[in-house]
């Protein structure tokens, strides 16, 4: 589903050159649950980023899908990533000054589709995480563990085929990170929804299909 | 779409209410500003009461006398004798209205001392202005040609004089130490319209002065009335042919003067106006690029408070664009929104208008005017604020929509 071929990612400024990434070659099969892990600054959100086609790399070249991405522009990843791959960051990034409901719509802002089948299909993402009773509160009326399964609504709702998610419990207690961590592997296993997560804790990772480790830029597990 | 954007305007505005009174303070007091200047620029320049013939009519309000070796020039208005001889006298105009700026002169009701602006006409002042008779009617060319002490009056110098009487015609009123037999009673005139105002209007054969000199300047304006707006030309060149000729005062070599409209005619004789010609390009151009200076601060000052918006929405921006906004997609977002901010802004700058306006018209700052607002110049000021609204969006537009994800994502 997502293949990673001798991907390095190269930090410049005046003065130094950081290399995050050295040489990453990596391929995630469809409705594969990957996790990557490895200490703090590493590479493995820059890995991420890489892979959702946030962040371009300096050397290497990524297929998702099979289609080489390394051609397209602005529009065209914006309208890839639309499509196929849903993001969940660590810090939730709702969008404070908009409701629950128009948060989860976001990704169907930016595709043919009427306000009714949004509201239609938000609200259905918004069940599948059990949070249905929370269509019109702000962002800032919910626990972290709640803002989390907005963000987790938001990501499937356009039903891509991946999910990549930067330490999705890592702003959240062992209760609420295992609620989330169920709700991930029910997409998975039910959805068939290939994903990859960065994560800290080997416990989350234990639950994965399989785990991949990063030290210094490079793959060493 | 649309919907959301606007939802996210709102809460935008909502969020940082002190950018936000900026920014509608600075839209809506500008078009305030613009809205009740052109409503008084209006109220001086269009064909209001009595002069309501402007579109057919061609003023002569001044004249300039040069000599050219001395360098010394005259400008001022006309005599009674160069308005009557060369003017009056021109074939093409239907009718010459000849009459004196308006001159203040005191008199006394109860001991209280009242002025009056009086002003000397001719007959055919009557025909060519549409004044409203309230009472009686206006002094006759018979009556001119004999000399009657007899007076038209406005409605406020009835009431100020005579208090509250029904009817007033018949009576006498005294101006400049003389008794007035009173004609007829008008309906008043703002004084911003100086060849119509005044308070007691007589024939022009009871001035004290002599109208009788044969010196070409005086204290005396002409408005020519055309039968049709097609003969305006005719009658300038016909003037223009008749001035060409007539010799200049002791003094002086050259005679510049042109019948030109009711602003030309007071602007020609200024830098702004051309002698000549009569033509006021210059003081259009110049307004132009006033108003453009004047509604381009609001708008530097909004594209300033936009850009330091910029880092503080990274976040959204870094979402947007991870979930598939383009840059065009968010440029767009981001104008569609400064774009409501400045509608908003025009909606209270028109409301201010209407309550200032309101206010202005009925504390009576200026007597007899009636401003209100010119909806063509409101129609343009809505189109330059949302030219202005788009300006003020696409340059901190851009620069939002260049922010890499990542960077925006991390800047939280």
């Amino acid at each position: 589903m997502i293949s990673l071929q001798n991907i390095e990612k190269v930090y410049r400024t005046d003065t130094v050159e950081t290399l995050a990434l050295n040489s990453i070659s990596l391929d995630v099969a469809k409705g594969e649950f990957l996790s990557v892990m490895g200490p703090s600054g590493c590479g493995k959100s820059t890995l991420l980023n890489i892979m959702g086609l946030l962040d371009a790399p300096s050397k290497g070249a990524i297929k998702i899908d099979t289609q080489s991405t390394g051609h397209l522009n602005d529009k065209q990843l914006a309208q890839f990533r639309n499509k196929k791959i849903g993001f969940i960051f660590q810090s939730y990034h709702l969008i404070n000054d908009l409701k629950v409901l128009d948060n989860v719509e976001l990704p169907l802002l930016y595709r043919s589709s009427t306000g009714k089948e949004r509201s239609k299909l938000a609200t259905e993402a918004l069940e599948k995480v059990g949070l249905s009773n929370r269509v019109k509160h702000f962002p800032t009326q919910l626990s972290g563990g709640q803002k989390q399964r907005v963000a987790i609504a938001r990501a499937i709702v356009g039903r891509p085929e991946i999910i990549l998610a930067d330490e999705p419990t890592g702003n959240l207690d062992s209760a609420m990170g295992n609620e989330i961590m169920e709700i991930l592997l029910h997409l998975n296993r039910v959805d068939g929804t290939t994903i990859v997560m960065v994560t800290h804790d080997e416990n989350m990772a234990r639950k994965t299909h399989r785990l991949v480790r990063l030290f210094d830029g490079s793959q060493v597990q | 779409m649309l919907k959301n954007y606007f939802k996210i305007a709102i809460a935008v505005l909502k969020r940082r209410k002190f950018f936000t009174f900026i920014s509608l303070f600075g839209i809506s007091f500008t078009l305030t500003i613009l809205i009740v200047l052109t409503a008084f620029v209006d109220n001086v320049t269009s064909a209001n009461y009595p002069e309501t013939n402007r579109d057919r009519s061609l003023y002569i309000t001044s004249l300039q006398q040069k000599n050219v070796k001395q360098f010394s020039q005259r400008t001022g208005p006309a005599s009674f004798y160069y308005l009557n001889h060369y003017v009056s006298t021109l074939k093409t105009p239907d009718k010459v209205a000849i009459a004196s700026f308006f001159m203040p002169t005191n008199t006394y009701v109860n001991n209280k001392k009242l002025v009056i602006n009086l002003k000397y006409t001719n007959d055919a002042f009557w025909d060519v202005m549409e004044y409203d008779f309230i009472e009686g009617k206006p002094y006759s060319l018979q009556q001119i040609n004999n000399s009657e002490k007899v007076a038209v009056i406005t409605e406020n110098t009835k009431s100020d004089y005579f208090g509250d009487v029904p009817n007033v015609v018949g009576k006498y009123i005294e101006a400049d130490n003389v008794q007035y037999r009173v004609c007829g009673v008008v309906k008043s005139v703002p004084v911003i319209m100086p060849i119509s105002y005044a308070d007691l209007y007589v024939p022009y054969t009871v001035s004290k002065t002599d109208y009788k000199h044969h010196d070409l300047m005086g204290n005396y304006t002409a408005v020519i009335l055309a039968k049709s707006k097609s003969d305006l030309p005719k009658i300038k060149a016909e003037y223009a042919s008749v001035a060409s000729k007539i010799k200049p005062d002791a003094g002086f070599d050259k005679l510049t003067t042109t019948a030109a409209p009711y602003l030309a005619s007071f602007l020609s004789s200024t830098p702004l106006g051309d002698p000549e010609t009569g033509k006021v390009g210059k003081l259009v151009f110049i307004v132009s690029i006033f108003v453009l200076l004047f509604m381009l601060l609001p708008t530097l000052n909004l594209i300033n408070i936009n850009i330091s918006r910029i880092m503080e929405r990274s976040s959204e921006i870094g979402v947007r664009k991870a979930f598939g906004a383009s840059g065009i997609t968010l440029v767009g977002q981001f104008i569609v929104e400064n774009i409501i901010l400045t509608f908003l802004g025009a909606v209270i700058g028109i409301v201010l208008s209407l309550i200032i306006l309101q206010v202005i018209n009925n504390s009576n700052l200026i007597a007899n005017m009636h401003l209100s607002i010119n909806l063509t110049v409101l129609f343009f000021s809505l189109i330059a604020c949302l030219v202005f609204g788009l300006l003020s969006g696409v340059y901190p537009a851009w620069r939002m929509s260049k922010l890499q994800v990542v960077t925006a994502l991390k800047a939280q």
